[in-house]
């Protein structure tokens, strides 16, 4: 029977599959969030028994990844006047064959890796480093800006879900840590989202490269 | 001791081979009934495949004069194809009429030359419309089948067992508390599988007469009379088989006596018909461009069953 946590992680695994399929930008938002409030609840059942600061943790997480991030992303993407599609470099269909083989290569890692400690799921190492994975396929296929900032915050997660379960001492001040990071970065990442669109009247990437002076 | 005599053949397993041979055509029938209701219509008699079966069986064959032996063989070879797999396949846990090891391969690959049969038939004909379709049917069965082979796969790595019936026969509900997640995975790929392979909402629309849109339907435009009863039957005879085969799965009733048994698989058979008919008049078929994002999706989520029980 798979106890709460693997269960969190199976979900973590079929969201990434959404993500990589789905062409609206919109659904990737909410995956994330969904992400982010299932990822929450991490750190109250890694422990055996609940304290304040991984309470603190987990309403933390719960506030900036489930109501601020898709709050602020969906702002920029309505400011940026963009179609709500993703327009990947990779094919979906590409993007979902690379989230098999990226799975299969991080559960062969992940049984290559000793666990951090006891009651830990087996399932953690893997499923952490395919969410890693498919963040960075993300940023790199991605061509719109707002769905380059989505794949951050999946990369994020995937540290997240590491560090949830696996860090069990100094873990408040930590993820605290990374959590005001991960909101400075989205914030400074909303506005610049902005002033691109702005100055440039689009949000594509690609065709920032061809910038001349 | 395994579950199942390979060796013997069983007049109950060629009883069940028979139930199934004189019911799918009622499958249709009853996917009719369900969107005629939710269309608020009265919709087609209950048996109508059946008088059209009997209807075409009376008629003569028209064949163009650019056709060669080919296009006449296609139906023959696809029914005898879906004729072969019924036989391979349990209905409620009960074994099939052959089971032997490694016999799902037999299965996937028995569909996919029933498959060949058609589109080379529709191919032969010189007809643009009919190479479109058949173009599409194999480029929609490529992740199909990749879907289809990791979701059995997977039936197989959960079970210990190569074959379909032995697979099957082990699938109860202490196995579905103990691996349920990954069963669950397997049969949504495999329910996807199933509505892609029998051609139904959302990979293919059967009630479409627009030839640009048709997949199926329009590689089997130029056969007439006896030809196109053999591919209607062949049709139902394949769509019982693997409802059969996904009841077996989503619904592991076992009661231990046969009877009871074969009637609780066959109605699993009819439930599934009643979902498709369901799923068929509440959504619109996919953006030919979505078909395959969504067989390959269902080729991911038979990856993760089969990832989650490697590991």
């Amino acid at each position: 029977m798979l106890s709460l946590v693997e269960f969190i992680l199976v979900g973590l695994v079929l969201t990434n599959l959404v993500l990589l399929g789905t062409s609206r930008i919109g659904l990737c938002i909410r995956m994330v969030a969904f992400q982010g409030v299932g990822l929450a609840f991490l750190p109250l059942l890694g422990h055996g028994d609940l304290t304040w600061s991984s309470l603190a943790i987990s309403a933390a997480t719960a506030l900036l990844k489930g109501w601020a991030f898709p709050t602020l992303l969906f702002r920029s993407l309505e400011s940026a006047h963009v179609r709500a599609e993703v327009e990947p470099y990779v094919s979906y269909s590409g993007s979902l064959l690379f989230g098999v083989a990226a799975l299969a290569v991080s559960v062969w890692l992940g049984g290559r890796m000793p666990l951090p400690g006891p009651g830990v799921p087996q399932l953690l190492i893997p499923v952490a480093f395919f969410t890693i994975l498919v963040g960075l396929f993300g940023i790199v296929t991605r061509r719109k800006a707002v769905s380059q900032v989505v794949a951050y915050l999946v990369l994020e997660n995937g540290i997240f879900a590491f560090g949830a379960v696996a860090l069990r001492k100094a873990q408040l001040l930590v993820e605290m840590g990374i959590l005001l990071d991960v909101f400075v970065a989205v914030f400074v990442m909303g506005i610049a989202i902005f002033r691109i669109n702005r100055e440039f009247d689009h949000i594509d990437s690609g065709r920032l490269a061809s910038l001349k002076e | 001791m395994p579950l199942v005599d390979h060796n013997a053949v069983h007049w109950g397993a060629l009883a069940r081979a028979a139930l199934g041979l004189a019911l799918c055509p009622l499958l249709f029938g009853v996917i009719n009934r369900v969107k005629a209701k939710f269309a608020g219509r009265t919709g087609q008699p209950l048996l109508q495949t059946y008088f059209d079966l009997a209807r075409l069986l009376k008629k003569g064959a028209v064949y163009s004069r650019t056709t060669t032996w080919l296009f006449p063989m296609g139906p023959l070879l696809g029914l005898a194809c879906a004729l072969a797999a019924l036989c391979l396949a349990p209905l409620g846990g009960m074994p099939g009429l052959l089971s032997f090891e490694g016999d799902l391969f037999l299965f996937a690959g028995l569909l996919s030359l029933g498959r060949f049969a058609t589109a080379a038939a529709a191919l032969d004909t010189g007809s643009s419309f009919e190479g479109m379709g058949a173009s599409r049917e194999m480029q929609f069965a490529v992740p199909a089948e990749l879907a289809q082979i990791l979701g059995l796969a997977a039936l197989a790595q959960a079970t210990g067992s190569l074959s379909l019936s032995e697979m099957l026969a082990r699938i109860d509900m202490v196995r579905w508390e103990a691996a349920g997640p990954v069963l669950a995975l397997t049969g949504t790929a495999l329910f996807l599988v199933l509505l892609a392979e029998t051609c139904r909402i959302p990979v293919d629309d059967p009630n479409t007469h627009l030839e640009l849109t048709m997949i199926h339907e329009v590689m089997v435009l130029d056969h007439s009379g006896p030809d196109l009863a053999f591919i209607l039957y062949g049709q139902g005879v394949k769509m019982w088989t693997l409802c059969a085969m996904l009841a077996g799965l989503l619904a592991p009733v076992r009661s231990g006596d046969p009877l009871l048994d074969v009637s609780l698989g066959v109605a699993g058979v009819f439930a599934l018909a009643l979902v498709m008919g369901v799923v068929e008049s509440s959504m619109a078929r996919l953006r030919l461009l979505l078909v395959p994002r969504l067989l390959v999706g269902a080729t991911a989520l038979s990856a993760l069953a089969l990832i989650l029980l490697l590991r």
